[in-house]
């Protein structure tokens, strides 16, 4: 319908951006029809889907880092650069989504870039735009910048797609929404007239697990320190991290909030002791009283030290690898090594222990971890790390990609951890994940780290002030 | 004439193989795709144009097929590594081995056998200023050459080709979604590659020794591999490279002539030293390598 705002709201592994890939062109349907301004139509490509007046915003976004902006636009729309230029800064002043055009694309913001695929499905004057999980990446006054962006466009008769997993978004700005669920419709209706409680019970099938912030417990000794430490990215395209300070003690869980890309990925390498510091700065860190900047990740792991990387398959387990293969990995220490030979049995069972206390859903101990869906790859990582019964526990991004089930359970897991003395910092761009978790928050924005806020007297507010920085761009 | 002259004078005719090839490379580089191949297809190009000069076919015909000879060749590498999704390193390895038994093969009956050159083109005025003049008297291969690297550098930095070729080898998966045929401009960007170096390897037999003797390219394939990376991907510095190149094995010549007494191995095997040290130089500043680098280089794209 003409300038609908209309949401298709799914958990992940719900057939959402499948769907949204049989529209685009991406794919083809096996069999049925796409019906387009009241005609049956097939769509080849994604060419043919522009030349219909198609636009896409893709969750990982399709732009070239090495281009600039108007570059990146020339490769979907005619015209000379200058032309275009001007029209990308009309566009923007047009929309609110101003952004340089001759800016290296790898120099920009999460935000910006996604303003620049935007305007990219813009440029060709598209009748439907589809926009998949476009706030996931984004701070919480850039979502509001977008909505405005997406309810301007849509009184211009712009037609869109929102697909989302985040209940109160689409409440707020949809007009329409069908819920998917495990590939299949299973409601079409209007979000303003139903409350999330409901939406969610359309969506997972069965009533939303609800999860209140655990009660503070007595914390213990300090398990990692850093003390402002900083380190210059050699990667153009990294961050520089400047003056991180920040501690965790026994007993509570602190989260470090901020949209990636700010320094996170540069962060968790010197805490996991994947990025060697220089010199001056090896006495910064310190794990259970120990100096630890000499030290490289094994080491830190005899200390008491578990790590649970971003990248599942590739970091966090070898995915070509059986998951007993990949339980020896971190837990060798447990008796499953003698003499330089690996004792199979003990690893075996090891890996079914993990398999059974953390419900992962596989055939078994032998099944390669490549093959598992995203959410109980996760619960078999972090069982694998618990079972070595850490003094510290380091995630990056635990809950990224997984369904809502798995990082409820997920959750759970890691409170009752942290009540049994376990010091626990997480990294998460998911506010959520970081409000029912966190006894403690920290913004880690352009490589600088805020002052700690209790999350128990913080609001979602807050923390998107902090992420936004003190330099007021709010991407 | 002095050594500094003498080198001057044959540094850009010395240059000539490596930059052609090297160019080459560099755009099959650019769309992603790493031949390993180069060495093997300049000298299947270099034994096609001999004996079709040696025939009587003419220098130009002599190119014309040397040049396709190679862009077949290197079309076989497409196939395997576009079309099946073969390992990039290990095939272009084969195909350049099967290259340099081919070219042994054809030039068997040619060995030792000598082909007049071209004549040199002469820039009136200047060829006769001192110590620069030679510069100004080049065989005409080596003057389109100086016309060829700039329109190529302007096809890459500033058409919608060179940005669809370095989109494509930055993110094919992003190129593709937004409708572009990858594995189409990936066969065309080889199939060029294979061409240059064709037409490397015939100007190597035909007009810059004009003679075949089986392994004549003497790894002048692999320089100008590694001249690629020793540019960072980028026109202009591969050129500078392969000049530098040029003067280097021009050096050890005249290092001889002066009568310095250096053993001629030793003085051979200089470009090699060379490419060695600068390959270390350039890559120690990794902000360079990972600015110009090609995110998707030697990985096989499949939708």
């Amino acid at each position: 319908m003409p300038g609908a705002i209309h949401a298709i709201l799914g958990e992940n592994g719900a057939g959402k951006s499948t769907l949204m890939k049989l529209i685009y062109g991406v794919e083809t349907p096996d069999e049925g029809t796409i019906t387009w301004m009241g005609e049956a139509t097939q769509i080849a490509s994604p060419a043919a889907a522009r030349r219909l007046g198609i636009g896409m915003v893709f969750q990982h976004f399709s732009l070239f880092e090495t281009l600039t902006v108007v570059e990146n636009v020339s490769l979907l729309v005619p015209g000379n650069k200058k032309d275009l230029a001007e029209r990308i800064l009309k566009l923007g002043r047009e929309f609110g989504l101003e952004v340089d055009p001759l800016a290296h694309v790898y120099a920009l913001s999460v935000g910006e870039r996604q303003r620049v695929e935007i305007i990219r499905c813009l440029m060709v004057d598209p009748k439907l735009l589809i926009l998949d999980e476009p706030t996931s990446v984004l701070p919480p006054q850039a979502v509001n910048q977008l909505f405005e962006t997406l309810r301007r466009l849509s009184k211009r008769g712009v037609s869109i797609l929102f697909i989302s997993h985040k209940l109160e978004e689409i409440r707020s700005v949809c007009t329409h929404a069908t819920i998917l669920r495990s590939g299949k419709i299973t409601g079409n209706v209007t979000p303003k007239d139903f409350d999330a409680h409901v939406l969610a019970t359309m969506m997972i099938g069965r009533d939303m697990p609800h999860l209140s912030p655990a009660e503070p417990v007595k914390r213990g000794e300090k398990q990692l320190e850093l003390t402002g430490l900083s380190l210059a990215a050699d990667d153009p395209f990294g961050v520089s991290l400047e003056d991180i300070s920040l501690h965790v003690h026994a007993g509570e869980i602190l989260g470090i909030a901020g949209v990636s890309g700010n320094g996170q990925a540069e962060l968790a390498a010197v805490i996991s002791g994947e990025t060697p510091l220089p010199k001056m700065m090896q006495g910064r860190i310190a794990m259970h009283r120990h100096e630890v900047g000499a030290l490289n990740p094994a080491a830190r792991r005899k200390l008491g030290f578990a790590f649970v990387p971003e990248d599942r398959l590739g970091q966090g387990a070898v995915p070509e690898l059986s998951l007993v293969k990949n339980a020896i990995l971190t837990a060798y220490l447990q008796g499953m090594v003698q003499r330089g030979m690996i004792r199979r049995g003990r690893a075996e069972t090891f890996a079914r222990d993990c398999i059974a206390e953390n419900d992962v859903r596989t055939p078994g101990p032998e099944a390669e971890a490549g093959s598992l869906s995203g959410g109980n790859l996760q619960k078999f990582i972090i069982g694998r790390e618990l079972m070595l019964e850490p003094k510290l526990l380091f995630l990056n991004q635990p809950t990224w990609g997984v369904d809502i089930g798995a990082a409820t359970a997920i959750r759970r897991r890691l409170i009752a951890l942290r009540n049994a003395g376990c010091a626990i910092l997480v990294i998460s761009e998911d506010m959520e994940d970081l409000f029912a978790l966190t006894d403690y928050m920290q913004v880690l924005s352009k490589g600088r780290l805020s002052a700690r806020f209790t999350t128990s007297e913080t609001a979602p507010e807050d923390i998107g002030r902090a992420m936004i920085g003190a330099s007021g761009d709010a991407a | 004439m002095t050594a500094i002259e003498y080198i001057l004078a044959g540094m850009l005719a010395a240059a000539t193989p490596f930059l052609l090839a090297a160019l080459g490379e560099l755009v099959a580089e650019r769309s992603g795709v790493l031949n390993l191949g180069v060495e093997g297809i300049m000298a299947l190009g270099a034994a096609v144009g001999f004996i079709t000069v040696y025939s009587g076919g003419g220098h130009a015909m002599g190119f014309v097929f040397g040049g396709l000879s190679g862009a077949a060749l290197s079309l076989v590498f497409a196939f395997v590594v576009l079309g099946l999704h073969a390992n990039q390193v290990a095939t272009g390895l084969a195909i350049g081995i099967m290259g340099l038994g081919l070219s042994a093969y054809l030039g068997k009956p040619f060995e030792s056998f000598t082909v007049t050159g071209v004549g040199k083109i002469v820039v009136p005025g200047v060829v006769d200023l001192p110590l620069v003049g030679g510069l100004f008297r080049q065989d005409i291969v080596v003057w389109l050459s100086l016309i060829f690297t700039p329109a190529l550098w302007y096809v890459l930095k500033h058409t919608k080709l060179g940005l669809l070729l370095r989109a494509v080898g930055e993110n094919p998966h992003a190129a593709s979604a937004i409708g572009y045929p990858v594995l189409l401009i990936r066969l065309c960007a080889v199939a060029f590659g294979g061409l240059m170096a064709g037409i490397a390897g015939a100007y190597a037999s035909t007009i810059y020794t004009p003679l075949w003797a089986d392994g004549m390219i003497a790894g002048r394939g692999w320089i100008a591999v590694a001249l690629v990376v020793f540019g960072t991907w980028m026109v202009g510095r591969v050129f500078l490279g392969a000049c530098l190149f040029g003067a280097v094995s021009l050096g050890g010549i005249a290092a001889q002539t002066v009568g310095l007494a250096i053993p001629s191995q030793l003085l051979a095997s200089m470009p090699y030293v060379v490419t060695i040290i600068v390959l270390g130089i350039i890559s120690s500043n990794r902000r360079l390598v990972k600015l110009n680098g090609i995110a998707s280089l030697g990985e096989p794209f499949e939708k």
